[in-house]
């Protein structure tokens, strides 16, 4: 109950100080220098993070839809061995680093989102890969015996009991996937893509510790959102297949 | 009717089922027994081709399964497994509504069906329709998963250790309600069970499996008494040989005119209840509700196989 308050609290704080950022001047004040702006005015904070938002909601979905026909390809018999190649794809994604994904995506696709839109995008390949599979295999064998045992065509199984079993797991996959690009694609500003990585790098560019701090406010609180939203997605879910 | 012919399965060169035939008749119930390993589960898996045999036919009502598509094949087919394997994310209607909707019945006929199983298997279906398969107790479990079944009226059942899971308690109601619902439904039943007392309860015949091999098919008494091989002899067990076989006959079968004292037995009890009854209550002999007496020395004889073998 505690909890849902202060989520609730959060929210509220924050969109506030979306709608009118100038209103919470005061509360940084201390931590600028003389003569320094409190509020970052270049772009409204509220628009940098609608951009932001739809970046990390692009990103997600994609890596979400590839990780989860990936994982669904691999745990068919067919596609069984080609698990091992998956496993490195999605590896691999999560190894290079986003900086790195950018500075080689840049020269090829320019300056703005695109280059974030793929570092988050193979960043965000694992999670939801590796959580998928694991539902989609760790499944009760007398329930996948009782569905071939009936007559369920393989499709009707992966549609009507392997995915809906196996969703719980995937929601922690996309949780972590999209916590994570919420703050990876705060990077993305240095290669001009509009996220509110623009106002934690004009900070450290000008030495304004309030800007740093904003940015990072914004996409801290954000980030626990989205994280409890999930887990209570992942609460229902776990409920409906009778678990938890 | 269901008849396997030379049912041959080889995994990695040694055969799991090896060349076994059977027939089992149309209504009636063959148990398949056996240690674990002895292959009556993939005799059992072959016949809705959850395994592909390597060699050999099944035929049911004389169609070769072979020329049906499996997942269609499976549909006719009635499979309830250990655990009931119920879907934990669908409700029990649902469950039981599987197949009926695989087979694209109306659903006012689907939930005629699932309300007329659940009463069949005396659970409300106003309590129990809407009620979630974790919210079940096991035997409530159990009930459902053999509903499941029985939906969309397939002439023909395969259990695979469908008590396995149960208390002792439950199970022997469990059993005793299969076979009534079998009887009333005619459905031909083929059930996998690696104890001997519950393919005695249950079987009209009972196929002895061994090493991938039948050793021995043949009605529950005959099985007890002359049992082909020592392994037959050993899964029977010695010491429980003369119960079981007073266990296949009803007290009324053997009872004859006569007075004793005490309470009667139900008719329908077994030669078995009637000796506990006897040894239990010190008595020579007790009378059978609706008439007649089983006295201890018929019980005696009975007991013996040698009775038997000279009807």
């Amino acid at each position: 109950m505690t909890g849902r308050l202060l989520l609730a609290a959060a929210l509220l704080f924050l969109l506030a100080f979306l709608a009118s950022p100038h209103s919470f001047a005061g509360l940084f004040q201390p931590l600028i220098r003389p003569n320094q702006p409190a509020i970052y005015t270049q772009t409204p904070l509220w628009s940098l993070t609608l951009s932001h938002l739809t970046l990390v909601a692009l990103a997600v979905s994609a890596s979400t839809l590839v990780a989860l026909i990936l994982a669904v390809l691999v745990t068919r018999p067919a596609g069984r061995e080609f698990l091992p190649l998956a496993r490195t794809i999605t590896a691999v994604g999560q190894t290079l680093p986003p900086v790195a994904v950018l500075a080689l995506a840049v020269p090829v696709m320019g300056f703005g989102a695109g280059p974030t839109l793929v570092a988050l995008f193979l960043y965000g390949l694992l999670p939801v890969f590796e959580n998928a599979l694991a539902g989609l295999t760790r499944q009760p064998a007398q329930v996948a015996e009782a569905a071939r045992g009936m007559g369920l065509t393989a499709r009707q199984r992966l549609w009507q009991v392997d995915l809906p079993l196996a969703l719980p797991v995937i929601l922690t996959g996309m949780r972590l996937t999209a916590v994570i690009s919420l703050g990876t694609a705060t990077i993305g500003s240095t290669v001009a893509a509009r996220t509110l990585g623009e106002v934690i790098i004009a900070g450290l560019l000008s030495s304004n510790t309030a800007f740093v701090l904003q940015g990072g406010m914004v996409v801290g609180i954000i980030a626990i959102l989205i994280h409890q939203t999930f887990q209570t997605l992942e609460r229902m879910a776990a409920r409906r297949i009778g678990l938890g | 009717m269901i008849e396997i012919r030379n049912l041959t399965k080889i995994y990695d060169g040694t055969a799991a089922v090896d060349d076994v035939s059977l027939t089992v008749e149309k209504g009636q119930i063959a148990a398949l027994v056996g240690t674990s390993g002895s292959g009556k589960t993939t005799l059992l898996r072959m016949i809705n081709r959850l395994v592909e045999p390597t060699h050999g036919q099944v035929l049911i009502d004389g169609e070769d399964t072979q020329d049906i598509a499996p997942h269609l094949l499976r549909r006719r087919i009635g499979y309830a497994i250990q655990g009931h394997g119920l879907f934990p994310h669908h409700s029990v209607a649902r469950n039981i509504g599987t197949v009926p909707k695989l087979l694209g019945w109306k659903p006012e006929a689907i939930r005629a069906r699932v309300d007329e199983l659940l009463e069949l298997f005396q659970l409300d279906p106003a309590a129990f329709r809407d009620r979630m398969p974790q919210e079940l107790s096991g035997g409530q479990q159990q009930r459902v998963g053999v509903a499941r079944a029985l939906a969309a009226r397939p002439d023909l059942l395969l259990m695979d250790e469908p008590f396995g899971a149960l208390d002792p308690v439950i199970r022997a109601k469990a059993q005793h309600d299969l076979r009534d619902i079998q009887r009333q439904l005619g459905t031909t039943l083929i059930l996998v069970t690696h104890d001997m007392e519950e393919a005695v309860t249950l079987g009209d015949r009972i196929a002895v499996m061994d090493k991938g091999r039948l050793v021995q098919y043949a009605p529950p008494a005959e099985v007890l008494t002359a049992p082909a091989t020592p392994f037959v002899r050993d899964l029977v067990g010695q010491a429980e040989r003369p119960f079981r076989l007073l266990s296949l006959t009803p007290a009324s079968a053997v009872a004859r005119a006569g007075q004793a004292d005490g309470a009667p037995i139900p008719r329908t009890a077994s030669l078995r209840d009637a000796l506990a009854e006897c040894l239990w209550s010190g008595r020579d002999a007790v009378p059978v509700e609706g008439g007649g007496i089983v006295t201890l020395a018929a019980l005696r004889a009975e007991a013996a196989p040698t009775a038997r073998a000279a009807e």
